[in-house]
Order: C-alpha cells, then sequence, then structure tokens
C-alpha cells in the first residue's frame, strides 16, 4: 500500500529528537514507524504516523522543516528468508531502493517493511504486479 | 640595520617639505593627466593651486574602494600604457578586483620599501630569504621578492604551500629569514615537530610576516618555536603592497615609509582629519607612485599614529598594530572576504534562503577555517540524506570558486540563525587577533 511519510531535518544536536516526539506527542499522534538517516552534520527523522495532516501542522507550527514522500509498506511474514525473496523479486524487476525501515505494526506473525522506492510509481505498480501483500 | 638612513631617520621638518613637494607634483599630475581625479577636485572646487601646505591634503578628495571598482581595469592609470611593466590584483573583493600597475619606477619603489621592511627585522644582503608569500597576482610574493632583491640578500623564491619542501629547503639551504603569512608560520612549525625536525637549531632567526591579523599571543608563539624573532609587516595592493610599513627590532609599532606613502587618520564618519594619537581610519596618498597614484586611499583599517621617537633611529612614524576595519571585510588566510559576497553567491543557488551565519575560527592547525551555516529552506529539504548532501556540496563548490577559500558548510534547522531587527549579525568571529 502507498503510504505518506514524514521526513523531519534535524541538526546533530542533542535533544532534537527528543522535542520531535514531545511535540507528537502533545498533539496525540501515534507513531506506527521511525527511522532516522545520519550524516556527520544533520539528520533526517522519518516517522509514518496515525494522522499525517495534523502530525505535519504540529512540526510546522512548532518550526520544524518537514516534508511528505510516498512510500511502499509491504507485510511479511515473520520468518527466516521473507524478507530475502521481496529484495530478490525487487532486483529481478529492476527496482531500486532507496532505503528501508521496519514498523511494528504488522499482524500477529507478520512483520512490515516500509520502502522508499527509487521510481515510486513504477515501483507501485511491480508491488502489485507481484502480489506482494501490503499494509 | 637601516636600509636607507637618508630617508628613514630624515629630520621632520626636511621631510615635511620633500612631502609637500611630492604632493604639490602629484595633485599636479592628477589633476592635469587623470580624468577621475580632475572631476573630483572639480565637484570640490579645489585646483592644484589651493595647495599650499602639507595640512591642505585635507582640501583633496578621497578615493575609496568604489572609486576602484569604477575606474577597473586602466581608468586610474597616470601613466601611459607602454610605461608599465607589471600589473597586480588583489584577492577580488566586492566582485571587482584592485588593479595595481607598476612602471620601472614604481618597482623600484616597491623593492626599495621592501628592501627597508626586511632590513628593519634586521635583515642584511648576508641573508637567505625565504619568500613563502605565494607568487603571481599576489603583491606578496614578488613584492617580499624584489625587496630581498634589492637588499642584496638570497632570495629562494618557495611561493606557498607544500609544505614538506619548504621545510626540506628551510633544513638544505639554511634560509635565515622566513617570510609567509603568521598562520601558515605556525602551521609548518606543526609540520616540523610532526616530522620531528629541530626548528630552533636551524639558521633561521628572523621573520616578516604579514597580509593578516595576528596577536601577540601568536607572536610569542611563533618566536617560541622557530628560536627567531618575528615582526609584523603591513601593506595593500592599492598603495603598493607589502612595504607601506613594517615593525623595526624595538617591536613596538609600525614605522611607515612615509616619504612614499603618506598617512593620514580620520574620522571614518566624518572624514575630518584626525590628531596623532587619535584612533581612527588609516588613509595613504602614494607621494611618488607614477602608474597608479591614490590620493587620499581610505583603507579601512582602524588605527593610531605615533610621532614620539623610536630608539631604532628611525624618525618615521609608527602606526599602532590594527584594530579592525570601518567596514565588515574579513581577512581570512590573507584573502580578503566580504560577508555581502556570500549572500549574493547564496541567493543565486537555488533552495538556499540568504538566511546564514559566517563562523571563523583558526582550528588547531593555526589556520583560518570558516563554517557557513546555512538554514535550509523547505521547499529543498529532501527525505533522503544524499540530496542534503548534494545541497552542501554545491553550496560549498559555488563558495570555492566565488570567494577562492574553502569554505565548510553546515546546514542547519531553518529559523535557528538569529534574527535582529536591524542589522543581521552575519558574522562570529572567534580569532584571537
Amino acid at each position: 500500500m502507498e503510504i505518506k511519510q514524514i521526513s523531519v531535518f534535524l541538526e546533530n544536536n542533542v535533544g532534537r529528537i527528543g522535542e520531535v516526539t514531545k511535540v507528537l506527542a502533545e498533539a496525540g499522534i501515534n507513531m506506527r514507524a521511525i527511522s532516522i538517516a545520519d550524516t556527520a552534520d544533520f539528520g533526517i527523522l522519518r516517522l509514518i504516523v496515525n494522522e499525517n495532516d495534523r502530525a505535519v501542522k504540529a512540526l510546522n507550527d512548532a518550526g520544524f522543516t518537514t516534508r511528505e514522500t510516498n512510500v511502499v509498506a509491504v507485510e511479511i511474514k515473520d520468518i527466516p528468508g521473507s524478507l530475502a525473496k521481496v529484495m530478490e523479486l525487487f532486483q529481478k524487476s529492476k527496482v531500486n531502493i532507496e532505503y528501508l525501515y521496519t514498523s511494528p505494526e504488522g499482524k500477529e506473525g507478520y512483520a512490515v517493511v516500509i520502502f522508499k522506492l527509487e521510481d515510486h510509481v513504477k515501483g507501485m505498480r511491480i508491488v502489485q504486479e507481484l502480489g506482494l501483500s501490503t499494509l | 640595520m637601516i636600509f636607507n638612513p637618508e630617508y628613514e631617520s630624515m629630520d621632520e621638518n626636511v621631510r615635511k617639505k620633500l612631502q609637500f613637494a611630492r604632493l604639490k607634483n602629484l595633485v599636479e599630475k592628477l589633476y592635469g593627466d587623470v580624468a577621475f581625479y580632475r572631476r573630483k577636485m572639480d565637484v570640490l572646487g579645489i585646483t592644484p593651486r589651493d595647495i599650499h601646505s602639507l595640512e591642505d591634503i585635507a582640501k583633496l578628495p578621497f578615493t575609496t574602494k568604489e572609486d576602484l571598482r569604477e575606474t577597473f581595469p586602466y581608468g586610474l592609470l597616470a601613466c601611459p600604457l607602454a610605461q608599465i611593466e607589471e600589473i597586480h590584483m588583489s584577492s577580488g573583493t566586492m566582485g571587482v578586483p584592485v588593479v595595481d600597475a607598476y612602471t620601472k619606477k614604481d618597482l623600484d619603489i616597491w623593492g626599495e620599501s621592501m628592501a627597508r621592511t626586511l632590513a628593519g627585522a634586521g635583515g642584511t644582503r648576508d641573508d637567505t630569504v625565504q619568500n613563502c608569500y605565494g607568487y603571481g597576482l599576489f603583491t606578496g610574493g614578488l613584492g617580499a621578492h624584489y625587496g630581498a632583491k634589492t637588499l642584496g640578500a638570497n632570495v629562494i623564491p618557495m611561493s606557498s604551500g607544500n609544505t614538506q619542501r619548504q621545510l626540506m629547503v628551510m633544513q638544505s639551504f639554511g634560509s635565515t629569514i622566513l617570510t609567509c603569512t603568521p598562520s601558515y608560520a605556525l602551521f609548518m612549525a606543526e609540520e616540523a615537530e610532526e616530522a620531528g625536525i629541530d626548528l630552533k637549531n636551524l639558521p633561521l632567526n628572523k621573520g616578516c610576516f604579514g597580509a593578516e591579523p595576528w596577536s601577540e599571543n601568536m607572536r610569542r608563539e611563533i618566536e617560541d618555536r622557530y628560536a627567531m624573532n618575528a615582526y609584523d609587516i603591513y601593506g595593500l595592493t592599492e598603495i603598493i603592497g607589502p612595504g607601506v610599513a613594517f615593525e623595526c627590532e624595538v617591536k613596538d609599532g609600525l614605522h611607515i615609509n612615509e616619504d612614499l606613502f603618506y598617512p593620514e587618520i580620520i574620522d571614518p564618519e566624518t572624514g575630518r582629519v584626525l590628531p596623532d594619537g587619535e584612533k581612527g581610519e588609516l588613509v595613504f596618498t602614494t607621494l611618488t607612485k607614477e602608474g597608479t597614484p591614490l590620493l587620499r586611499y581610505r583603507t579601512r583599517d582602524v588605527t593610531f599614529l605615533r610621532r614620539e621617537p623610536c630608539s631604532c633611529g628611525r624618525t618615521t612614524v609608527r602606526m599602532n598594530r590594527l584594530f579592525g576595519r570601518t567596514d565588515d571585510m574579513l581577512i581570512i588566510r590573507g584573502v580578503n572576504v566580504f560577508p555581502s559576497q556570500i549572500e549574493q553567491a547564496l541567493i543565486e543557488i537555488e533552495g538556499t534562503d540568504p538566511h546564514y551565519l559566517i563562523v571563523v575560527d583558526r582550528g588547531p592547525t593555526h589556520l583560518d577555517e570558516v563554517e557557513l551555516q546555512v538554514e535550509v529552506k523547505k521547499e529543498f529539504f529532501s527525505d533522503e540524506t544524499k540530496g542534503l548532501e548534494g545541497l552542501r556540496n554545491k553550496i560549498e563548490a559555488v563558495m570555492k570558486s566565488k570567494l577562492m577559500i574553502g569554505v565548510k558548510v553546515k546546514l542547519v534547522e531553518p529559523k535557528t540563525i538569529e534574527r535582529s531587527m536591524g542589522k543581521s549579525k552575519r558574522v562570529i568571529d572567534k580569532r584571537k587577533l
């Protein structure tokens, strides 16, 4: 399934991630997945939340730079080799992955993997063609 | 040693007469031959006939950096181009570089003023000068080179950089005088220490350092590490390059070669000439130059003048170490940088707000380091690190090509750089100068 991810620009300063989670907590937003990409100088916090618009507004109001991006959430069986199988399919279809992370949101016995694909439209089509179970 | 006692130790009254005669000549020549100055004097309703004494210089118009920009490249030339033997250009600040065109006589004067400078540091014809100022359009390299030749010393034209080779030459050829920027002297000392070279036991025993501001602490550190005497020297491309003023062995103020470059201190707001001892903007008139002579050039450097006699025997006026600038120019690794240049470059780069902060510091290497903090505009924010790193690299590349110095760019969150009501604070200079 295609879902919206919120990215937040962060400087590498003490307490900045805490600021984001505080803003979301005060707005009553529930997070479904969180991941951070860090470099020596800055970080990009990536979030999947239950209410995008409210979350973005709360973060912007608090002075954060945000961006919404389309990502794909794929549900896979929580057993060895599940992700490897998906990766093999992506590779065969020449779908390039920018980054991925997991969400604890899956139903019993399943895991959810969030993919940012280089070519989102093509990626989505292939995900559907492959019959991957999406969230 | 005093290189030219006739002029450097001249009786004050005799010098004033000489300066007046030279000024009178200069004004007549500028009024007659340089349309730019004739216009300026006409606006003020002044002709050379109005100059009756040295003090009358206050009636004459100033020359500013903006004037130099407007007259680029040859608008201030006071002699036929055929008489010009060499052209230098400053580090290209504010969009248009500053030109200094030298006739044969101008080059002789330059050699003379730099010979006086090297002699002020105790240099003689027996010395070997390791000249690590950059050779080329920059006046530092060739200025020191001509000075060493005029002095009759041996000069090794190293130019800047290539530290391993500098140290090899220093050891092999037994250099006795080092000429470079003070920060480069310290950088070389660090490298020497790492390579296990004992600088204290080398023949090197004196250094003439300039082209950037430096502190007494830096002097002590250089003197300590090299076991040498370190002297401050002052100059600027507009006037001649290095050789305008220099410290003698007393190291208490810089002797101005005032028979060649006439100094005044003015109130930068009103333009009024201030008495000796009062702090203000340093202004120079080139009394003897033929190629691109300047009338009352406003340096934007702040200092004061001291007339009391110096125990070295020179009678020339001394200027104090600089206190700063009347504009916001920064000198970074010897290169002049204006915050407005950085701002213009940022505006040209898509995706960046011109909200920035320049932080200048001297790192462990003793070389100036610049961090440019730039706020990331929402439109340019990317969820991928490569997007932001691309932005950072692009800004760094543009800065490098526009400013001629390397700048480390740090992307910061929007609205984190302090906004002030009036003039924004764009620069934090942490260097202890």
